[in-house]
């Protein structure tokens, strides 16, 4: 599905690059008329919006470094096996691949509280559109700036980053069963989306990302992220869940050369 | 009343100036002051302004070493016009060709100048690794400064290194009787910074390994460029030209220690609030306060430092 949605814009993407005037910087158009279609066809027109009573979005005024803006989601209804948010789709209207992430959820996380990192190529609309149990979509956004000067949102330091590559860490304080604990999953991954240019070897360098994140708690599926190319490098998903009983907090990360990288933590 | 007395007195200034202005050297661009450093060498300090269309981008500080055979320009200019109002600097104070166009790094307010000296066909050196971070940056400055820079973008392009200098490899340039020694640096303020050190007279022009004034902006290794700084701050040097700021016999040295004050202090307080699962929010809302009004431009630059900082310190 995110496969499809990608490459599909991909294309639609090229041809509104070719067609548009060489000095249109920042497109004049909202393109979110045209992507709400593109990724929720015949439900687009049944997408709530300002869904201010369900989902919470922070983000910056301004993306201060263009290539590690944090943005946090959250949620004022707690999930349950009833009613909860299965799916969070993560857009960025200007980015040059909007479709970001597709956070799957659990009933078990409780609350949502998720903080990740993405690029932000110029200033923008980020929504997100939370996909119920029932099907229902309900969406919030939010407006980000660019920022200014040099900050560009190449990585800074790519030797680095690929000398680490699936460097993994989970930290948290220290957790009590039973209560709320904070965790962040990070992995070292320069995340290549494939539109960087090898003036050496004269050839694009091939998209190296990751693609998907899973986090499990005693192998029952919390949280499982399906990354897009607006990513930062070096991914972190930071979530809030409860451990109801002694275990092993387990992330499983997966990247576009098919690479696996593996993390994990026990709680006593 | 008070008002009109006020713009009555602005329009008779400004009248002034530019009277003033007409009666100087015709040949020199007014708006674009040159200072001498040195016997020799020659600099357009850069204002602590973001780049805009009224400043031209002129934010950096860009310049020229004059040898018996040619010229050395060091970093060209924030948009093809600097560069152009640089060339003709350099017109004005000597008919010797300029046969070396050295970018410091990759930022724009060092190279948009390049173009203007084109039609000069000198040698472009830079980092090693300058080419490929101009080729990963370049789709977005061009869209990101079309817009910033307006007019004064325009005839701007991206011309990469055609000599390239390693770490660990310094070359040397000879400008007639003149050598220049070009160092190459580990990941410090970028991953491709490099300096220019004339040999003759002992300056060094530091690009943004040094930043006088105003805010240093950490784009590369917060540890790399700290050691690096702790390497500079101890050679024996008769003059410095900061990438940004004022250049010096004798403030330079205070310069760097400002700097190191300054990333150890985000460093130092980043490590706290990471040890406590903190955020990267919280972070840019706490660190660092104590140097809010020791540099320019602070609010524009310092949570993006410590953004920057936070997530490489997470990896100690």
């Amino acid at each position: 599905m995110f496969n499809r949605i990608i490459s599909l814009l991909a294309a639609c993407l090229a041809l509104a690059f070719i067609t548009a005037p060489a000095s249109a910087a920042t497109p004049t158009e909202p393109l979110w008329p045209t992507l709400k279609y593109l990724y929720f066809g015949d439900k687009a027109d049944s997408i709530r919006e300002d869904a201010t009573d369900l989902l919470v979005l922070e983000a910056p005024k301004r993306a201060e470094d263009a290539a590690i803006v944090p943005m946090t989601i959250k949620s004022l209804v707690p999930q349950t096996a009833d009613k909860y948010i299965k799916n969070i789709h993560f857009i960025i209207d200007n980015n040059p691949e909007p479709y970001s992430a597709n956070f799957h959820l659990s009933a078990d996380l409780g609350l949502v509280d998720i903080t990740t990192r993405m690029r932000i190529d110029q200033y923008t609309y980020v929504r997100v559109i939370a996909e119920m149990n029932d099907g229902s979509l309900h969406m919030v956004s939010r407006f980000v700036k660019a920022s200014g000067g040099c900050s560009a949102p190449a990585g800074k330091d790519a030797a680095a980053a690929l000398a680490r590559l699936g460097k993994m860490q989970i930290r948290m304080r220290t957790p009590t069963i039973g209560e709320p604990v904070t965790a962040q999953v990070i992995v070292s991954h320069p995340n290549y989306n494939g539109l960087q240019y090898d003036q050496e070897t004269r050839r694009y360098i091939r998209e190296h990302r990751v693609t998907n994140i899973a986090i499990s708690y005693n192998d029952k599926p919390l949280i499982s992220v399906d990354t897009g190319i607006s990513v930062s490098e070096d991914p972190s998903i930071r979530f809030t869940f409860t451990p109801t009983e002694a275990g092993v907090l387990k992330a499983d990360v997966k990247d576009s050369k098919d690479q696996h990288f593996t993390q994990q933590k026990e709680i006593m | 009343m008070h008002r009109i007395l006020l713009s009555l007195s602005a329009l008779l200034l400004s009248l002034l100036i530019t009277s003033c202005n007409s009666e100087s050297n015709d040949e020199s661009n007014n708006n674009y002051p040159i200072k001498k450093v040195t016997e020799g060498i020659y600099y357009h300090q850069g204002v602590h302004q973001d780049p805009s269309e009224q400043n031209i981008g002129a934010v950096a500080n860009v310049g020229f070493i004059i040898g018996e055979r040619c010229v050395a320009v060091i970093d060209s200019g924030g948009s093809y016009l600097e560069g152009t109002y640089l060339r003709q600097a350099i017109k004005v104070k000597t008919d010797l060709p300029v046969c070396y166009v050295i970018n410091t790094h990759v930022h724009p307010d060092h190279i948009f100048g390049n173009a203007a000296f084109k039609e000069d066909s000198p040698e472009f050196v830079g980092h090693e690794k300058l080419p490929a971070a101009m080729a990963a940056r370049q789709d977005f400055f061009a869209r990101v400064f079309k817009e910033t820079l307006g007019a004064a973008y325009e005839g701007t392009e991206f011309i990469s290194a055609t000599r390239t200098v390693s770490v660990d490899k310094p070359v040397t340039l000879n400008l007639g009787n003149r050598l220049l020694t070009v160092t190459a640096y580990t990941t410090s303020h970028t991953d491709h910074d490099i300096t220019v050190l004339d040999n003759k007279t002992k300056t060094l022009w530091t690009g943004d390994l040094l930043f006088m004034e105003r805010i240093p902006v950490l784009d590369g290794s917060l540890s790399g460029w700290l050691s690096t700084m702790e390497q500079l701050k101890t050679l024996d040097l008769n003059y410095v030209v900061p990438g940004h700021g004022t250049a010096s016999s004798d403030l330079w040295q205070q310069g760097f220690e400002n700097q190191i004050r300054y990333f150890t202090t985000l460093r130092d307080e980043i490590r706290v609030i990471i040890n406590d699962m903190g955020t990267i929010d919280e972070a840019s809302q706490q660190v660092g306060i104590t140097e809010q009004n020791s540099w320019e431009l602070f609010p524009q630059y310092h949570r993006r430092n410590v953004t920057a900082s936070f997530v490489q310190l997470e990896w100690e």
